[in-house]
């Protein structure tokens, strides 16, 4: 290969993360005004609806005003992590989408160890957490980290668990092959959710819980920690965090797409449906999904801490460990398993 | 100089620069923060050779796991390093012995392989024989199905020094109440609500 096809290479692959990212970031702008309106309306509310008409522009002049605001650093914190925190977290949320097939063959990385990749950069996701929560020299702060780091690690091991079973029966960890082995003539009862419908419960749970999310968003919990780590943080840091954490969302309802809902298939498999590009279909059950985290929000008080970590520990970890066994054992019984 | 190498230099040259910072800086927590960017920079070294699967566990594993530990504990623990510094005389010989001795194994290692290439190829048996697998299914298979014994075994005394661990630490103390989660989701609204029918000026008894 020359150089000047080498630069060519970089430079395809920068374009194509570019136009990735601001797609992905204004999906995420609208997602996230979803998430207000969805909230609203399960409240009798009709939530922003000024900026724009129906409130659509308020995601972006939230940007602006977030943008043009004094960030404000306490005496006693440590500038350099403090800085760091927010980026490193926004910079890992993002980084997850590099491997996440949007359609057949529409992946910026189409590597073979696709889902460990994304299980090892969410688990990165805590130190920004971590960081910032000690970098602002504050006791809310500070606790807020502690709960949101054990908070995360406790969920990865069912959420581990739970990929497990869907790679016994993908028999792959390339994410593109793991929706290529849910395309069956059934359709939509060929995927995955139905059947290891409890892993998909428990997938869903332990994603709520590992993005922060209520019932579980402990970690910010207003009422005892004003707002966990993220209390010191005012203007562009904390937007990083706020979108951070919404990119950490988007990622588990694509993840949750990929392995359980069939990615970019269409749910009947037969023509007009096969038609709609795939691309149309994996927006549409990441929607979904996301509609779903919204309105666990609206409609389920907050977790105690000692009941979340009972709910991590003595409930998914069990159930998740019994369904690998279970899973592996009919698999290898009636013969199913891939490759064997 | 190769796409390859330069990534090679750059994440060996970070690799060890982390480490030096590792025993170097005076923040207990920036000792840490460096650990965690050496973890990661051996990942993409892993990454360089081929051994993806590798990479990411070593990742989920020690940067994601064992490594939080480290920082929540230092981070509450508020370790004074100056006070720990203080026996850095005494303890240098048993550091430097047991740095020889790591460096001699290395050599070793290393040594055997060059002399007899075929080492390398032994533990693998006929695993990956003239196929074109990932790693991920030699990995597998060198473990799961050529060393599975030995493997479990392995796990084994994991566990047994897990158990041992808890045995150690668990002190059964009396007088600590414990909240029972099923007795209190088993309360229904009968069991723990009452309507009384309040007279007027009259009061109810409690």
């Amino acid at each position: 290969m020359t150089a000047w096809e080498t630069i060519g290479t970089v430079l395809l692959l920068a374009l194509k993360s570019f136009v990735l990212l601001s797609a992905l970031l204004v999906f995420i702008a609208y997602a996230l005004l979803a998430d207000r309106k969805i909230w609203a309306a399960v409240q009798l509310r009709r939530g922003p609806n000024v900026v724009g008409p129906w409130g659509l522009f308020q995601s972006f002049a939230d940007l602006l005003k977030f943008v043009l605001k004094e960030p404000v650093i306490p005496a006693g914190a440590n500038k350099g992590l403090f800085l760091l925190a927010p980026l490193v977290f926004a910079t890992l949320a993002l980084a997850a989408w590099a491997v996440i097939p949007l359609a057949e063959g529409w992946a910026l990385a189409d590597i073979n160890v696709g889902i460990t990749y994304i299980f090892a950069i969410s688990s990165l996701g805590v130190y920004g957490v971590l960081m910032g929560g000690w970098a602002s020299n504050s006791k809310y702060a500070f606790l807020g980290a502690l709960r949101s780091a054990a908070q995360m690690i406790s969920y990865e091991v069912s959420l581990g668990f739970v990929i497990i079973c869907v790679l016994l029966c993908a028999g792959s960890l390339n994410l593109s092959r793991i929706v290529m082995a849910q395309d069956t003539s059934l359709g939509i009862l060929g995927w995955y959710w139905l059947w290891l419908f409890p892993m998909f419960v428990v997938f869903f749970i332990s994603a709520l819980a590992e993005t922060n999310r209520p019932p579980f968003d402990l970690p910010e919990a207003e009422s005892e920690l004003v707002a966990g780590y993220m209390v010191e943080y005012s203007s562009t840091p904390y937007l990083l965090f706020m979108l951070g954490e919404y990119v950490a969302i988007m990622t588990m309802c694509a993840l949750g797409t990929v392995l359980f809902l069939g990615g970019w298939l269409s749910p009947i498999p037969f023509a007009p449906f096969t038609w709609v590009p795939g691309l149309i279909w994996f927006a549409l059950k990441a929607s979904f999904l996301f509609f779903m985290i919204a309105m666990v929000k609206a409609m389920v008080p907050r977790y105690r801490y000692d009941q979340l970590m009972r709910l991590g520990w003595k409930v998914f970890l069990p159930l998740s460990l019994i369904s690998v066994v279970v899973v592996a054992f009919v698999l290898k019984l009636t013969g199913l398993a891939p490759g064997a | 100089m190769t796409a390859a190498a330069a990534f090679f230099y750059l994440f060996a040259g970070i690799t060890i620069a982390s480490g030096f910072m590792v025993i170097a800086s005076r923040n207990p927590i920036a000792s840490v923060l460096f650990l965690i960017l050496a973890f990661v920079n051996a990942a993409g070294l892993f990454v360089l050779m081929g051994a993806e699967f590798l990479a990411m566990i070593l990742i989920v594993v020690y940067v994601g796991a064992v490594a939080v530990l480290f920082l929540f504990v230092v981070m509450m623990l508020d370790v004074d390093f100056a006070e720990l510094r203080q026996g850095f005389q005494q303890y240098l010989p048993v550091g430097a012995l047991i740095g020889a001795i790591f460096l001699v194994e290395i050599l070793l290692v290393v040594g055997s392989w060059t002399l007899d290439p075929g080492l390398v190829q032994a533990p693998l048996g006929n695993v990956a024989a003239g196929e074109n697998l990932t790693n991920t299914v030699v990995l597998g298979r060198v473990l799961y199905t050529e060393y599975v014994y030995f493997f479990q075994l392995a796990g084994l005394i994991l566990l047994v020094a897990m158990i041992g661990a808890i045995v150690l630490t668990l002190r059964d103390r009396p007088g600590v109440k414990r909240q029972n989660i099923n007795v209190q989701n088993a309360r229904t609204q009968g069991a723990a609500v009452e309507n009384r029918k309040v007279p007027s000026r009259q009061g109810v008894e409690v």
